[in-house]
């Protein structure tokens, strides 16, 4: 009796990601792969490319790398940076340095909670929003700031709340 | 080609964070239009440093400054300034006008005490032009070393300058060299930690992003010293902007030789790969940062063997900061002698600081090791916004501790910090007024701590929740006697059995607090009360009947009906219902509610 063909990681990965985006992890792959230590290299691309770290990814990269899955796991669940969940459309990054702190953010993160019904780390339910406060964009002089989807947005009060997030359809 | 006028705009993150580009972009075209383009040449700089102004454009050779310009500013500052040579002095920066005359930048307090040897190249070159960089004394230093001076001339020279870490551990860099420059194990490497996680501080990333050259100069010359042929930049990728700089730079420096194999013909090689970190604030910790480059989970081991024994690969290996490696090159040119002159005893040169929180101009600055607090924050900093009181800074970030008024005055050395229970750490300043909760600060870095602690010892790991815990206790209005007694007998544990400088360092806000804000945290546990009206759960909200109009607004608006009162006398809150959410104060229209 014919067994039904598992299906590779790479074909996974196509019917999640679509063939663009694998060819391009692929590619980088290949150029990182032969690097002494290049693990979080990679990763870092896969982060780029897919927008998060799946187990599907993750497999993948262990089996390319020659590496532990636990290994990917851990380094996944180290760095802030790497996410196994996917960010919404628009990713808000609210930052919550000393600096911004210190002249207010609370308030505003608050206010962010309180308009899209969402904790930190979570997306709103149609996937429009996502709320991921960062340690210091760096741009300190601007306190109190936050970045959606790399727009910079700086000085804020919880009154600017609903004007900038009404920006984003 | 020669040009009679040259546009400075910052390129930094926090200028380009209020649309710099746009401003470069808008210039370029103006000044095309006006037919000058053969005479005025805009370029794309490093940070300036006065953020807070952002974004900044210069105009040499005057030296005219021109804050927070908006692209529809341009055509008038080209028609008026350019073009007719008046300065519009409505855009030009308040501080540098005078009666008569606008004073270029230099003269204007936040530069005047400044003294600029790391951040010397930063906002007067374009940092994606290797020839700028040349024209400024890039990598002549280098050339000098590897024409004129042995690898232990070198090490003589950094270790007599006295140049000490800029990280935030203060080490002897020369001594640092020569440990590694005696180990036999080849290959050996040099690691240059950008990994800058101190929240509120940048002057890392402002350096890298206006002067990289000065960063792999540097590390070529300890390359040299040590006997190293590679080098790893280890990067946060939330840098974007300094790590594309960073590759330009590396490919500029290849193509010219002065990168790679063989630089000026001397025989000796020396390459720099970039890695990129991933976020994880332990990270900037040697021994993680070690483990990290080499692409694995960045936790810290413990010391010895140090990582100039045993570093990248178990191979000697030398890791400095970016602020450490672009002290070197001025160093060698102007020998040891001239870089000792400058600050106090046992601190020598100059330190970055990021100024940032309640403070006028804040921003990056530059000044001479001893420079007292009262003078960067009243002369360089402009003092607090609104006439504000002047509560505490806080120095080091989540390591460091707080400086209050009593020691405006001292001279600040990694020394005379250490002394009142702070650190230098990497140079984030923070000013803090007396609307600043010193309780609810010390759980804002425990928080921080606790969010990044790896986990792999006990103290950090288990010490620094414990601590959060009594924090919140307090702040929330539930701190009972002996909470504070019990604060310093975990600190004082964690500080002598955590295994990495990220656990021995994290009990310093609270010891801090603790030692020159004892009143606030008392007042918290005894009387349920946040003396700065800060801690939501300790304030109450009161309508003052003196202002109150009886219009009913709030009552209207409050979510669980605390409000109440009729037509024409003052409403009032019941206190037993009241939630404190804050929508009273932000609804009322004639601010008659207050909380206390």
């Amino acid at each position: 009796m014919a067994t039904v063909m598992e299906k590779s990681g790479e074909e996974k990965l196509i019917e999640k990601f679509g063939k663009e985006k694998v060819e391009k992890f692929k590619k980088a792959l290949e150029d990182l792969k032969s690097m002494p230590g290049s693990l979080i290299a990679v990763m870092n691309q896969a982060q780029e490319i897919f927008g998060y770290l799946p187990i599907e990814v993750q497999l993948y990269i262990s089996k390319e790398m020659n590496v532990p899955l636990t290994e990917v796991f851990g380094i996944a669940t180290f760095y802030s940076r790497f996410t196994l969940k996917p960010s919404g459309k628009y990713k808000i990054n609210l930052c919550m340095g000393t600096a911004c702190y210190v002249k207010g953010a609370a308030m505003v993160l608050e206010k962010i909670k309180e308009k899209l019904g969402i904790q930190v780390g979570e997306a709103t339910p149609d996937g429009k929003f996502s709320l991921e406060p960062t340690r210091c964009l760096g741009a300190c002089g601007l306190a109190p700031v936050m970045m959606i989807n790399g727009e910079v947005f700086g000085r804020l009060t919880p009154d600017d709340v609903d004007e900038i997030l009404s920006k984003f359809e | 080609m020669l040009y009679r006028s040259h546009i400075m705009v910052c390129g930094g993150t926090g200028c380009t964070s209020s649309d710099s580009d746009k401003v470069a972009e808008r210039f370029t075209e103006e000044i095309k239009k006006a037919g000058l383009n053969k005479e005025v040449l805009v370029v794309r700089t490093g940070c300036f440093g006065l953020c807070e102004l952002g974004p900044v454009v210069v105009v040499y050779p005057e030296g005219i400054f021109y804050s927070r310009v908006k692209p529809e500013y341009v055509p008038e500052i080209v028609e008026e300034h350019l073009l007719k040579g008046r300065p519009v002095k409505k855009y030009v920066y308040g501080e540098s006008i005078e009666e008569k005359a606008i004073k270029p930048l230099e003269e204007t307090p936040f530069f005047r005490k400044q003294r600029r040897i790391a951040l010397r190249n930063c906002g007067i070159i374009n940092p994606e032009d290797i020839r700028e960089a040349i024209a400024f004394d890039g990598y002549k230093a280098l050339a000098k070393v590897l024409t004129q001076m042995t690898p232990e001339e070198v090490i003589e020279e950094v270790k007599k300058s006295g140049l000490r870490g800029r990280g935030g551990g203060g080490f002897p860099t020369g001594v640092k060299w020569e440990f590694a420059y005696k180990q036999k194990e080849t290959p050996k490497y040099v690691v240059c930690n950008a990994d800058e996680g101190d929240p509120g501080a940048f002057m890392d990333r402002s350096i890298l992003e206006g002067d990289p050259h000065s960063v792999l100069e540097a590390m070529e010359i300890a390359g040299y010293a040590i006997g190293a042929n590679h080098g790893y930049i280890y990067v946060r990728a939330e840098y974007p902007l300094a790590v594309k700089r960073l590759k330009i730079a590396i490919e500029q420096a290849r193509e010219y030789g002065l990168l790679g194999k063989n630089i000026f013909g001397t025989g000796f090689d020396f390459d720099i790969e970039i890695r990129l970190g991933a976020g994880a604030f332990v990270c900037g910790e040697e021994t993680a940062l070690l483990n990290s480059v080499m692409g694995r989970r960045g936790e810290p081991r413990p010391r010895p063997p140090f990582p100039a024994v045993k570093g990248v690969w178990d191979k000697p290996t030398i890791i400095n900061n970016v602020e450490t490696f672009a002290n070197i090159p001025p160093i060698i040119l102007n020998g040891a002698e001239w870089f000792s002159s400058i600050g106090t005893e046992k601190s020598k040169g100059t330190k970055v600081f990021a100024l940032t929180g309640k403070v006028n101009n804040t921003g990056l600055i530059e000044v001479p090791m001893g420079t007292t607090l009262r003078e960067i924050i009243y002369e360089i900093g402009g003092g607090i916004p609104n006439g504000k009181k002047f509560k505490a800074a806080q120095t080091g970030g989540p390591s460091g501790g707080c400086i209050p008024a009593e020691h405006l005055d001292i001279p600040i050395d990694y020394d005379s910090l250490i002394n009142i229970g702070s650190m230098m750490g990497s140079g984030g300043l923070i000013v803090m007024d007396e609307d600043t909760c010193m309780v609810n600060m010390a759980k804002f870095f425990l928080e921080f701590t606790v969010d990044e602690s790896c986990g792999k010892c006990a103290p950090c790991r288990i010490g620094t929740k414990r601590m959060l815990e009594i924090l919140d206790k307090i702040t929330s209005g539930k701190g009972e006697e002996g909470d504070i007694e019990k604060l310093e007998k975990l600190a004082k544990t964690i500080k002598a059995t955590a295994l990495c400088g990220l656990g021995q360092t994290a009990p310093n806000p609270v010891l801090s607090t603790i030692r020159y804000f004892r009143d606030e945290y008392e007042a918290h546990i005894k009387e349920k009360r946040c003396p700065a009206g800060v801690c939501q759960a300790l304030l109450r909200f009161y309508i003052d009947p003196e202002k109150c109009k009886a219009c009913g607004i709030c009552a209207k608006n409050c979510p669980v009906n605390a409000i109440s009162g009729k037509p024409k006398t003052p409403y009032v809150i019941d206190q037993d219902i009241c939630i404190k959410c804050g929508t009273c104060i932000e609804k009322c229209p004639f601010g008659a509610i207050y909380k206390k």
